[in-house]
């Protein structure tokens, strides 16, 4: 136990205690993330009740097929991350920086497939600001879609992408040996992170993209 | 080191798999023309998944019930926002011409 | 009783006095005084713009500033207040600084993130006083659309990056104080053993926490619509401006719990001290603070009765701003009743609480009369409003803060402040603030409206009595500044417990060493327990 008590933060008693509070703060950080999108998502609520029609027609535009397969990749990169910290709990340093850098490379792909989609939004003169300009006869509330999409999906695509770079500085830290069984608290607090940027996708996509396909 | 359960491969892998069927499901259901549920249905399925992930992924099964309770409460809070906001715009009267 | 001066023994002063050891601290009670010094600057900025704009109320015609100007004043006044003074202070400096001690903890559970919590505010502030040098902004603290994002141009991007910023301040803190008393506390000290105003801050924190994620988004989104056009509240585009309204609101009523959920806290230990009695009904003071906590989320569109909210939706948050108020009430109730056959003593912490409790009690009651829709569509947007948010904010919070900052600054700075100063200083600003403000109620039940730098001529009278307060009010916040700080140099050495309160951070030196006792000390008695203080009884008369 002296061993570990050494490896505990000046302000705590005990490596339990240290554990329990950090957990606690990263969720609690979590409740604040899911307020923020919440937030976005009351907007795109209220819309939806009072536009029907035209977040139907809105939903149609966006591209099924890419945002599927997001789904499925960002779903896949939680799995790879709950790998991750599983071997991090077992002391496996290797399987662990490969669950992590896979983690950060299905983040990425995700990142491009999204970055592809804004561009073919851009070529279809569909995207708010640069060129702008709604197929014939859609209503203009079609464009306020548009633009909850736009900012929906930027905002989330940024916590992505701070998400794969702390899974990166974490498979830096890893591959150094900086982790143990013992302590290996980032692991296990950065993986609450991107379960949580998984989750925001969970249920964005099915609100953007699924609305009325029939 | 504190004591949580820690899930095995098996489970984290059966959860993924858990949570692609789950989105076939969802895409597949969107083309089907369910009427007014629509909405409820794809909102349903999100909650599924959403909690497949907490209680797998995030390990919510081994934790202790303070973190069930932070967990839930950001959600809870959210439901204030959307249900008075929501109840403001759908009982909205229309305003006549005045006298 | 020990005479602890603050040269002799190392303590978290003068443990190290270098700048650096300052600006990197992770010492829960310098960061204290970081915030401390921080929000009295900003507290003094937005008290000028509040000058200015009582002198252009002199006189009914607009003869002082351009109309532009104003609105810039109420707004800079309005933005500063709020966001780098009222939310910040109490938490921030008197929580930061005592909830470790009171739950007898050595820091809190996140001891860089809380000096990342002050870095964060301050770049706020920088964006902020970024905004007023470019030009300022002249939306009102509330941003309103399509106003500032379609037709203001002035500094909205700037200022609203300034808000969004310093929102993590508040959250930073907010997360710390809920891990900090969930798991930080001493062997023997429960959750009913804490001091109320552990409890009044951890609700505060719930706050904190589930508020100010909402504004971020607002204020998000308005930077965004204002620079790339996004248009989420432009009609023009389907968008709804009473959406704004709603999401604004939903933040800035709970707002104005952060802004006196910590007071309430203070005012409970000052109370309990300076009568020598424990809080009447500890149990259900402590859940009212939850109560206020929870219910505050459910009344915001009583600030939208006359916006086009559906009269319905109206009806109910009513019906909600009349339940908010009770376990408001319950609490002046208890402090009343804590009072009742206490040993009293009117020490300058005492003046300050007790001034609380009949100020609040005015500002409680007048917001009461505001949720009764029939009588709000009336007074709405008229001084009858700013005088009853200024009973709460000034009349309550900024008393508390003087009050706390009386009673705790012997365990601060390890010095006395002198006593008649601080009694005079008191009822200086208790007079000041009344004339200032009781007028505003009648100007605006005669119909003032608020935001305007000019009025109708009969309305002159009571601005005067205004103005003329406000310059009294103003004398009496610069007298505890040089009084306080003289102190710190030249006061007489405090005591560890000058007050003789049983309260954890008073068993330890004036000033406390760094990690707060010389040993963790364990509990075995309630919070507000007089009969163990009972021997040294006679150092607290005259």
């Amino acid at each position: 136990m002296a061993e570990s008590q050494s490896l505990v933060a000046h302000h705590f008693s005990t490596l339990e205690q240290e554990h329990d509070a950090e957990t606690m703060g990263m969720w609690v950080f979590l409740a604040t993330e899911v307020l923020f999108f919440g937030g976005l998502f009351s907007v795109y609520t209220v819309y939806r009740v009072i536009f029907p029609g035209a977040w139907d027609a809105g939903s149609r535009i966006l591209d099924l097929n890419l945002g599927t397969l997001n789904t499925a990749v960002l779903l896949g990169s939680s799995l790879t991350m709950a790998l991750a910290l599983h071997a991090a709990k077992l002391g496996n340093r290797r399987t662990m920086v490969f669950f992590l850098m896979v983690t950060a490379s299905l983040g990425t792909l995700f990142l491009g497939v999204k970055g592809l989609e804004y561009y073919h939004k851009y070529t279809e003169h569909l995207l708010p600001g640069l060129g702008f300009q709604l197929p014939n006869g859609m209503p203009v509330q079609v464009g306020l879609f548009l633009r909850m999409y736009f900012v929906m999906t930027a905002l989330h695509a940024f916590h992505l992408f701070v998400g794969v770079g702390l899974v990166l500085v974490l498979a830096v830290f890893g591959w150094r040996g900086k982790f143990t069984p013992l302590k290996h608290s980032p692991v296990e607090l950065i993986g609450l992170y991107w379960h949580f940027v998984d989750i925001v996708w969970i249920f964005l996509f099915p609100l953007l993209y699924l609305i009325d396909r029939s | 080191m504190s004591q949580e359960t820690t899930s095995s491969v098996r489970t984290l892998i059966l959860a993924f798999l858990g949570l692609m069927v789950l989105l076939a499901l969802t895409v597949w259901g969107s083309f089907i023309d369910v009427g007014a549920w629509r909405a409820t249905v794809a909102v349903v399925v999100a909650i599924a998944k959403a909690l497949i992930v907490m209680i797998f992924f995030m390990h919510l099964k081994g934790s202790n019930r303070l973190i069930w309770t932070v967990a839930g409460a950001g959600f809870v809070w959210l439901s204030f926002l959307l249900v008075l906001t929501i109840g403001d715009f759908v009982t909205r009267v229309p305003v006549g011409p005045g006298p | 009783m020990e005479t602890t001066l603050s040269e002799s023994k190392p303590n978290y002063l003068n443990i190290s006095t270098t700048i650096r050891s300052w600006l990197l601290t992770t010492d829960h009670k310098r960061i204290g005084i970081l915030y401390l010094v921080s929000v009295i600057f900003f507290f003094a900025i937005a008290g000028t713009a509040a000058a200015m704009m009582r002198l252009e109320l002199l006189t009914p015609r607009g003869n002082l500033v351009q109309p532009e100007t104003y609105n810039k004043l109420f707004t800079m006044h309005g933005v500063i207040m709020v966001w780098f003074f009222m939310i910040p202070a109490i938490p921030a400096v008197l929580g930061n600084f005592f909830i470790p001690m009171m739950i007898g903890a050595r820091d809190v559970a996140f001891p860089r993130l809380n000096l990342a919590s002050w870095y964060v505010f301050i770049v706020g502030a920088i964006f902020t006083m970024g905004a007023v040098v470019t030009g300022g902004i002249d939306t009102g603290w509330t941003f309103y659309v399509p106003y500032s994002t379609l037709y203001s141009n002035t500094s909205v991007v700037i200022a609203t990056a300034g808000v969004f910023i310093v929102g993590f301040s508040s959250i930073f803190t907010g997360i710390n104080f809920i891990v900090t008393i969930h798991k930080m506390r001493a062997p023997g000290m429960t959750w009913f053993r804490l001091p109320l105003f552990v409890w009044s801050n951890y609700a505060n924190s719930l706050i904190m926490v589930l508020a100010t994620p909402i504004l971020a988004i607002t204020v998000l989104l308005i930077g965004l619509d204002h620079a790339f056009g996004i248009g989420f509240f432009d009609p023009s585009t389907g968008g709804d401006p009473i959406l704004y309204q709603h999401l604004f609101w939903f933040y800035s009523h709970p707002a104005v719990y952060i802004m006196i959920l910590p007071a309430m806290g203070v005012v409970s230990e000052l109370i309990s001290a300076f009568s020598r009695s424990r809080v009447f009904g500890y149990k259900v003071v402590a859940f009212s603070s939850l109560a206020i906590a929870a219910l505050g989320f459910m009344v915001w569109g009583h600030h939208m009765f006359v916006s086009g909210q559906s009269p319905y939706a109206s009806t109910v948050f009513s019906f909600l701003s009349f339940v908010v108020a009770v376990p408001s009430a319950i609490k002046v109730f208890n402090w009343t009743a804590t009072l009742n056959k206490g040993h009293i003593s009117f020490k300058t912490p005492m003046l300050y609480a007790l001034g609380f409790i009949g100020l609040f009690t005015v500002g409680g009651l007048t917001g009461v009369m505001l949720a009764s829709l029939a009588f709000d569509v009336h007074v709405t947007d008229t001084y009858f409003v700013v005088a009853h948010f200024h009973y709460i904010m000034v009349g309550s919070t900024v008393m508390a803060f003087l009050g706390g900052m009386h009673y705790w600054f012997p365990k601060i700075t390890g010095k006395m402040y002198p006593e008649r100063w601080g009694q005079f200083s008191a009822i200086i600003i208790f007079v000041g603030f009344n004339l200032t403000f009781f007028p505003q109620f009648i100007l605006g039940l005669e119909g003032m409206p608020r935001r305007y730098y000019a009025y109708p001529p009969e309305f002159q009278v009571l601005n005067v009595a205004s103005t003329a307060g406000a310059s009294i009010l103003a004398v009496g916040y610069i007298l505890p500044l040089l009084y306080l700080v003289w102190s710190v140099f030249k006061g007489a050495p405090a005591p560890g417990n000058p007050w003789n309160s049983p309260s954890l951070e008073w068993q330890s030196t004036s000033p406390p060493p760094k990690d707060n006792f010389e040993e963790p000390p364990v509990v075995t008695h309630e919070a507000y327990d007089y009969s163990q203080m009972a021997q040294a009884q006679g150092a607290l008369d005259g």
